[in-house]
């Protein structure tokens, strides 16, 4: 990162950088407080405890709701878990189990040494970190062997709502070159405050995120991957009110691409910031350890505000995102910070701004796998000038040097893809990728044009909002709506009573384990 | 393709405009010319390209030309596909049953609040009863919208409120006074054994009984619901598939307009 094609000051980058790490570190200050009813469903997934109960109510919820009820749920869920080991010598499955039919209450046992319950429950969660390496070695593995695609990742989404014909998709496009294959949500499920059980065969717009569903595409894709030779990713969405969870079902059936973002959350599913930022912050540890890329969703940013306009505002965000990522023990390689082509086809030599931002992007975070989003604002019914726009935004991210390229769909704003959209977009990414493979080494930009000036004012900006943010604090910038022109007070949204404070028994001992800790 | 697309004999009909019969339009009146895509899910071979023929065929083309096919993956080929249209519709004798208002976009609802109504309207939306789906009313309200169509929570002019899901009647006409609404949204998506129809019924009975059915307007949307039914139900409109923010909030913006100031 020594020259900028775009004379960029990298001092001043530095000194963003350094802005938005004081700004996630006093929001670390907060959440290091705190625990949520989904981290805690969480803790109950990662030591082994699945199903529901005769309501089809997830036991995680079940275990979790009747330690909140009691108003204990601050000492957390391990300690009581381990407790009733103890004093049942029952499994934590079977603990669950005996509480969904009724017959145990768990906060209501003789309550052991801490230390004692510590190092029962330690087994269970040693088990679970060993099965989550595992599947970091396994992918190792497969990328060893079967190798990758080259970046930028072909990224599609499918969306049928039924596990099974979202393989018959997915495999589809792996065999038409798709590197990462997303399996978008059913609309809602980021609402929802627990995560459904089993392989699903309806949905809205999308498939429920279950953990039985990430288990038959997974080896969906292991299948296609040994066919076509190369290792196919899996993507999903840990956002929501059950992040972290999703987070932990993720890691244990090895998918590899995460969405992951609190700030999305907060502004475009009016989740409660203190729920889903303590939520994140699990939930990263977890996908970091698990060697899984985060995509953050500044993109969506500009669907709602004007892409030229605000796109300092992405910039500011992905600063941000980046340094509450570093906190959680994620190195750079895994963080898909989002930004998006979304300019308004009729703005004159938009593909310059949008091409300098794309490369600035780049040269700020030159390690990041960026995820870069095609254009959905101004998509429109006209399809045939909606393959241009893709083309256009082909054409910048293979000059630039993009890691994720989700795939812009000609019926975008018309429905779900149909397997020939899905066609269409990955033979327009390969045309042009191949095309123009060498081009970013092959073009400068001129001193002080439209490009390299459109950067650099781009930065300026960015570097002014993230120093005004830190003098009023996330949180209270949430509420002022510097993001997407949104709203979002600290004690609104959808979340809040999950919120627990963590009391003098409180002990998670995966942080420790994972963050950082390497495989 | 071939020349013989476009031999004389090919165009042996009738080019006048006729409004009782009118076709696709290619180049020339009532040449019937359609272009359409589609994937069938059998490999690629020539009875594959057959079947697409025969298939164009069934659905009433002449002249049908496969100009691309490619398997996508095993056992589904991709067609793009040209044909000469054999129907034709009475464009005179068409009734289209719907909303009376003009659609506008986002920007356009929101100047004609400020000019024609000069204060911001108060909207509350829920999914109300045991209806656990709020695809529906975030589709409306929620300020991603969707497809493409910001919801209302993003108009400058309109105060909106989703209350979400599984909202109880009561609940749900208690806000609406709280907020002194000008209109409330219903969100309907389970239709077993008519449960939204009942729902529905309640929700008038109940506005009526307190007085207020006339004081706000009522509107209820789902993929089962038509205008006519909304209106059968005693609601001022009612929204289907394929309608959006922009539908909808134009609506409320005309029909308030009309209400308060007899326009």
């Amino acid at each position: 990162m020594n020259t900028s094609k775009l004379g960029l000051d990298f001092k001043k980058v530095e000194e963003a950088k350094k802005i938005s790490g004081k700004i996630a570190l006093e929001v670390q200050k907060f959440v290091d407080n705190y625990s949520t009813v989904a981290v805690e469903r969480t803790l109950c997934r990662l030591i082994g405890i699945d199903g529901v109960d005769a309501n089809d109510v997830p036991l995680p919820n079940v275990v979790v709701n009747q330690i909140h009820e009691n108003g204990v749920l601050g000492q957390g869920v391990l300690f009581y878990l381990g407790n009733a080991i103890i004093e049942t010598g029952l499994n934590p499955q079977e603990i669950a189990d005996k509480m969904a039919v009724g017959g145990l209450e768990i906060t209501k046992l003789k309550i052991n040494d801490n230390k004692k319950i510590q190092d029962t429950i330690y087994p269970y969660v040693e088990a679970s970190v060993n099965r989550i390496r595992k599947n970091v070695q396994q992918r190792n593995e497969f990328l060893g062997t079967l190798g990758e695609g080259p970046k930028p990742y072909l990224y599609v989404i499918v969306a049928t709502g039924n596990i099974y014909e979202d393989v018959i998709q997915a495999q589809a496009a792996a065999r038409q070159g798709a590197d990462i294959i997303a399996v978008i949500r059913t609309t809602g499920q980021s609402l929802l405050d627990y995560v459904p059980f089993g392989a699903t065969t309806e949905g809205f717009g999308g498939t429920y995120a279950t953990q039985e569903n990430f288990r038959i595409m997974r080896s969906a894709l292991d299948e296609v991957g040994q066919e076509v030779g190369k290792y196919i990713r899996l993507c999903n969405y840990c956002s929501g009110l059950c992040m972290p969870e999703i987070a932990a079902m993720g890691a244990l059936e090895r998918l590899d691409v995460m969405l992951n973002d609190a700030l999305y959350g907060i502004l475009f599913r009016d989740i409660n910031p203190q729920r889903t930022i303590v939520d994140q912050y699990f939930s990263r540890i977890i996908n970091g350890f698990a060697g899984v890329i985060i995509n953050t969703g500044e993109d969506n940013y500009l669907t709602t505000a004007d892409a030229f306009d605000e796109a300092h505002t992405v910039l500011a965000s992905d600063l941000i995102n980046e340094q509450l990522a570093k906190l959680a023990g994620m190195p750079e390689e895994q963080m898909g910070l989002g930004h998006a082509f979304e300019m308004t086809p009729d703005l004159e030599n938009g593909f310059l701004y949008e091409l300098a931002q794309a490369q600035m992007t780049r040269e700020i975070f030159p390690n990041a796998p960026l995820k870069y989003m095609p254009p959905t604002k101004f998509m429109t019914g006209n399809i045939f000038r909606g393959q241009i726009q893709n083309a256009l935004f082909n054409e910048i991210s293979i000059w630039t040097g993009q890691g994720i390229q989700l795939l812009g769909m000609i019926t975008e704003a018309v429905h779900t893809p149909f397997m020939s959209d899905r066609y269409l977009a990955i033979e327009n990414a390969k045309y042009i990728f191949s095309n123009m493979k060498n081009i970013g080494d092959e073009v400068e930009f001129k001193k002080d044009g439209i490009i390299q000036l459109r950067a650099q004012k781009v930065l300026d900006d960015a570097f002014n909002l993230v120093s005004e943010i830190e003098k009023e604090g996330l949180f209270d910038a949430l509420e002022k709506g510097m993001f997407a022109d949104i709203k979002r007070s600290k004690t609104g949204g959808k979340g809040l009573a999950g919120v627990v404070a963590k009391s003098e028994n409180y002990f998670n001992p995966f942080i420790g384990l994972m963050k950082g800790g390497k495989n | 393709m071939s020349g013989g697309l476009y031999s004389m004999d090919q165009r042996d009909f009738d080019q006048t405009l006729d409004l009782k019969k009118i076709k696709p339009y290619g180049d020339t009146m009532n040449d019937g010319k359609t272009q359409m895509s589609f994937t069938l899910p059998v490999p690629c071979n020539d009875e594959a390209i057959e079947a697409a023929k025969q298939l164009m065929k069934k659905m009433g083309f002449e002249n049908s030309q496969v100009v691309y096919y490619k398997e996508l993956t095993k056992g589904f080929t991709f067609f793009n596909c040209y044909g000469n249209c054999t129907h034709a519709i009475d464009f005179t004798s068409i009734h289209v049953q719907k909303v009376e208002s003009t659609v506008m976009d986002m920007k356009e609802t929101d100047e004609f609040i400020r000019e024609n109504l000069g204060r911001k309207l108060v909207v509350v939306g829920a999914s109300t009863g045991t209806d656990a789906h709020t695809v529906g009313i975030d589709a409306i309200m929620n300020m991603k919208g969707y497809a493409g169509h910001y919801g209302i929570e993003r108009y400058e002019m309109f105060e909106a409120l989703n209350m979400g899901a599984q909202v109880p009647n009561e609940e749900f006409i208690a806000k609406a006074i709280e907020l002194k609404a000008d209109a409330l949204l219903v969100s309907q998506t389970v239709t077993q054994k008519d449960v939204h129809i009942k729902n529905l019924t309640e929700l008038v009975e109940m506005m009526e009984a307190e007085g207020l059915r006339d004081k706000m307007l009522l509107i209820c949307g789902g993929p089962r619901i038509s205008h006519e039914l909304a209106k059968e139900l005693g609601y001022d409109a009612g929204f289907s598939m394929n309608s959006y923010a922009d539908d909808v909030a134009s609506y409320i913006a005309q029909e308030m307009n009309r209400r308060i100031n007899n326009k």
